[in-house]
């Protein structure tokens, strides 16, 4: 057995620490979650000189040893327990050439629990730009470390990392500073009371909010010889520890780095005098988003057309080949049906999530928070909600789990009630085959209709998330102390490799994770359409043939008549006609029933649900649009998507709380059932009343 | 005079922080007397502010900049 060794990767925000992590890993990486909770766990397997192979995990970004989110929790727990099968033979702090004073805090902490650590001070090519040299040699003495100076970016210097790692027992495991001098008797008694344990780590302990299971803080208040200090005692010797931190880190760069700074220049003030501006910031940040809308309607419309009708063929293509049986119609009408379902809106969601790594890439996602802070404030929110909001275009649940930098309590609690208003991807797929069906082709100044009535339903989804935060700002009565602090990091260009990892990997983890749940309710739904109950169902043909025994009607007629019986006498058939009563004033017919009901697991199940009703008997091979449209209103006649139904069905798909994982994730961060429960009833009661009205007033 | 009163473009020292208001993840970022301080751009309303403190690029808001007293520098 080849020697494995465990590598953590632990830095700042905004340090190209996952450009590091991918350059190690490339595509050897993996994404899960810690147990337990939906903190986003990366890790990978690279290749090391001299035969070692490493275990390599992306810690979460934090800015110090003192965690303040779920987020930073993970890193203080991982490097206290020693018995975690995680536990880093040796930390590699990754650090940004430009803030190395700030990056450093974090690594003397690092430094002080005695792991074996590297320090990496990355993006040096942008050192002779910004006047920047540095006396390696006295920092690694300094520091008691080893440095790997690289660049992600112009891809130099990882194997100099690689070899440090591999040679990781070479490290020193001394402290660079005694941080136990801000109050000498108290961390005296510290170490006489637990004379076997890290002072270091006994400190963090005490301080931190969080539980460490075994190492409880509370063991140690039980102590009796040991009394520990008040809140506020504490936070001043944090402070008082940060400071001394701060003295050691000056005065080591006093010497170890130079900063030229009349050849140092940036780009960072001419970029923000524009992006950042009072007028131009705004107008700037609105196009950006109309360009993002427009591409995504238009650009990725001709792979989508692709993907229907190659899934289409191949349904027909399984019924023509494989023998004629329960297996192959399962196959044919369930399964290839339903996934098509799925597989359509793959370019959109890479398009959305590429939008989105590029935006939070390039930094820019920092001035949009700074721009809308003080008007998302008059709603109860704060500007980093404007990063859930938008990034719940493409799906709640990560855009819920974003909320976690928001320091309030209530502006954070509002940013996750209102977040599933905005238009996330799932909705997608319902909203452009409706649109494709009822709103008419043309255009207007270069737009066309389908695109702007898409772009006014991701308006109103907006609208819905801002005028339900003011409310809920003015009834709930949470008090809690708001601050908010945001780093503006310099500008990027994104790495085409990291917005590449990202865009595969969100839209492998959208479609896999969609595709389980749809693939279950497509078989499902197969069966509870393909059988039914009693003689109606069972002796289709006969009755069928006797009823329409006068009426001269060809075969193929008579098969469609058969076969429209079957399904309405099916399971589902039955199901649907129960509950048609209560959609009905919407406009809805049983069939668009049985897929809301349905969809509820997740929105997009609602087209696939379509396609697999549809399929069912039906031996030509189609497209999900045409079967829709040829659709008949079983009372007015007409077709069963007109105007009035499919604006009624997009406003009852814009508000409807339609997805079983968001309200999952709602638990898990509000950690109660009350807020997922208030979400279902009031967003869902609120969709079928404006639908309602909207079928009502346009029929 | 405090943070807030900060002008765009003018620099300043700090010279004192509540430590009561103030969040310890602010002061790890060098939020922290003797440090220097610009005011870099205002949004609307001069809030939030954003602000280099020592190198660091940040941006606050108004409500928390009260609590934090500095001295103008004049170059």
């Amino acid at each position: 057995m080849s020697k494995q060794i465990n590598v953590a990767l632990i830095g700042n925000p905004n340090t190209g620490k996952t450009s590091v992590f991918n350059a190690l890993t490339g595509l050897n990486q993996k994404v899960g979650n810690y147990p337990g909770i939906t903190v986003e766990k990366k890790e990978g397997i690279c290749k090391l000189p001299r035969g070692v192979k490493a275990h390599i995990i992306d810690l979460p970004g934090t800015y110090s040893l003192n965690a303040s989110s779920l987020d930073e929790n993970v890193v203080i727990e991982l490097l206290l327990n020693k018995t975690d099968k995680d536990y880093p033979d040796v930390a590699v702090v990754v650090s940004d050439v430009e803030n190395l004073k700030r990056n450093l805090l974090l690594f003397t902490q690092i430094k002080d629990l005695q792991i074996p650590t590297i320090l990496v001070i990355n993006m040096s090519d942008r050192m002779e730009y910004k006047g920047i040299s540095l006396d390696i040699p006295y920092l690694e003495q300094q520091l008691k470390t080893k440095i790997a100076l690289i660049s992600t970016r112009k891809n130099k210097g990882i194997n100099k990392l690689k070899e440090l790692i591999a040679s990781h027992k070479e490290l020193s495991v001394e402290a660079c500073l005694d941080a136990s001098i801000i109050d000498t008797t108290y961390f005296n008694n510290l170490r006489k009371a637990f004379p076997h344990q890290l002072l270091y780590k006994l400190w963090l302990v005490i301080t931190q909010d969080v539980n460490f299971g075994k190492t409880d803080r509370k063991t140690y208040d039980a102590v009796e010889d040991f009394k520990t200090k008040s809140k506020t005692d504490l936070k001043r010797l944090q402070q008082k520890e940060t400071i001394k931190r701060y003295q050691f880190i000056n005065e080591t760069l006093k010497k170890g780095q130079t900063i030229d700074l009349k050849s140092a220049k940036d780009l960072r003030i001419k970029l923000d005098r524009i992006l950042t501006h009072k007028v131009w910031g705004y107008l700037i940040f609105g196009v950006i988003l109309l360009t993002i809308f427009q591409a995504i309607y238009d650009w990725s419309s001709i792979p989508m057309d692709f993907i229907d009708n190659s899934f289409a063929s191949l349904s027909e293509w399984t019924k023509d080949t494989l023998p004629e049986g329960a297996f192959t119609n399962l196959l044919a009408e369930g399964i290839i049906s339903g996934l098509g379902g799925v597989v359509i809106f793959i370019p959109q969601i890479a398009f959305l999530f590429l939008f989105i790594s590029i935006l939070e890439e390039s930094g820019y996602m920092s001035r949009v928070v700074f721009l809308m802070d003080r008007i998302m404030r008059r709603f109860g929110l704060s500007g980093k909600s404007v990063v859930p909001l938008i990034s719940g275009t493409a799906c709640a649940i990560p855009a819920i789990m974003a909320t976690r930098n928001i320091e309030s309590w209530k502006e954070r609690l509002i940013t996750i009630l209102v977040t599933p208003f905005t238009t996330c991807a799932a909705r997608l797929p319902v909203y452009l085959i409706i649109i494709a069906l009822v709103i008419p082709e043309g255009r207007v100044f270069g737009l066309s209709y389908q695109a702007l009535t898409l772009m006014l339903l991701y308006l109103i989804g907006f609208g819905a998330a801002v005028g339900s935060a003011w409310i809920l700002n003015k009834v709930l009565k949470i008090k809690s102390k708001s601050f908010f602090v945001v780093e503006m990091p310099n500008y990027k260009l994104p790495l085409l490799k990291n917005v590449a990892l990202t865009v595969l990997e969100k839209t492998k983890a959208f479609v896999f994770g969609a595709g389980k749940i749809i693939l279950a309710i497509s078989i499902v739904l197969w069966f509870l359409a393909s059988y039914g109950p009693g003689d109606s169902f069972n002796n289709a043909e006969r009755i069928v043939t006797e009823q329409y025994a006068s009426d001269n009607l060809t075969e193929e007629e008579l098969n469609q008549k058969i076969e429209s019986h079957k399904l309405e006498h099916s399971f589902i058939g039955i199901a649907g006609h129960a509950i048609e009563p209560v959609i009905r004033p919407l406009g809805y017919d049983w069939k668009i029933g049985i897929a809301i009901v349905s969809s509820f697991a997740a929105r997009e199940v609602f087209v696939g649900t379509l396609a697999t009703i549809y399929s069912v008997g039906s031996d030509e091979e189609e497209t999900i649009k045409n079967r829709m449209a040829g659709e008949v209103n079983p009372v007015l006649g007409g077709p069963l998507f007109n105007f009035a139904s499919g604006i009624s069905l997009l406003l009852f798909y814009a508000f409807a709380m339609q997805c079983m994982s968001t309200l999952a994730i709602v638990k898990r961060e509000t950690n109660s059932w009350k807020w997922p429960m208030y979400q279902l009833l009031i967003m869902s009661g609120f969709a079928y009343i404006v639908a309602l009205i909207a079928y009502q007033v346009l029929k | 005079m405090t943070l807030a009163e900060l002008k765009r473009g003018q620099k300043g020292v700090i010279t004192d922080v509540s430590s009561i208001h103030i969040p310890l993840k602010l002061l790890e970022m060098g939020c922290l007397p003797g440090n220097s301080v610009e005011l870099v751009q205002v949004a609307p309303f001069a809030d939030p502010m954003y602000l280099n403190i020592n190198g660091t690029h940040l941006a606050i808001r108004k409500e928390t900049a009260v609590h934090i007293i500095i001295e103008t520098i004049h170059e």
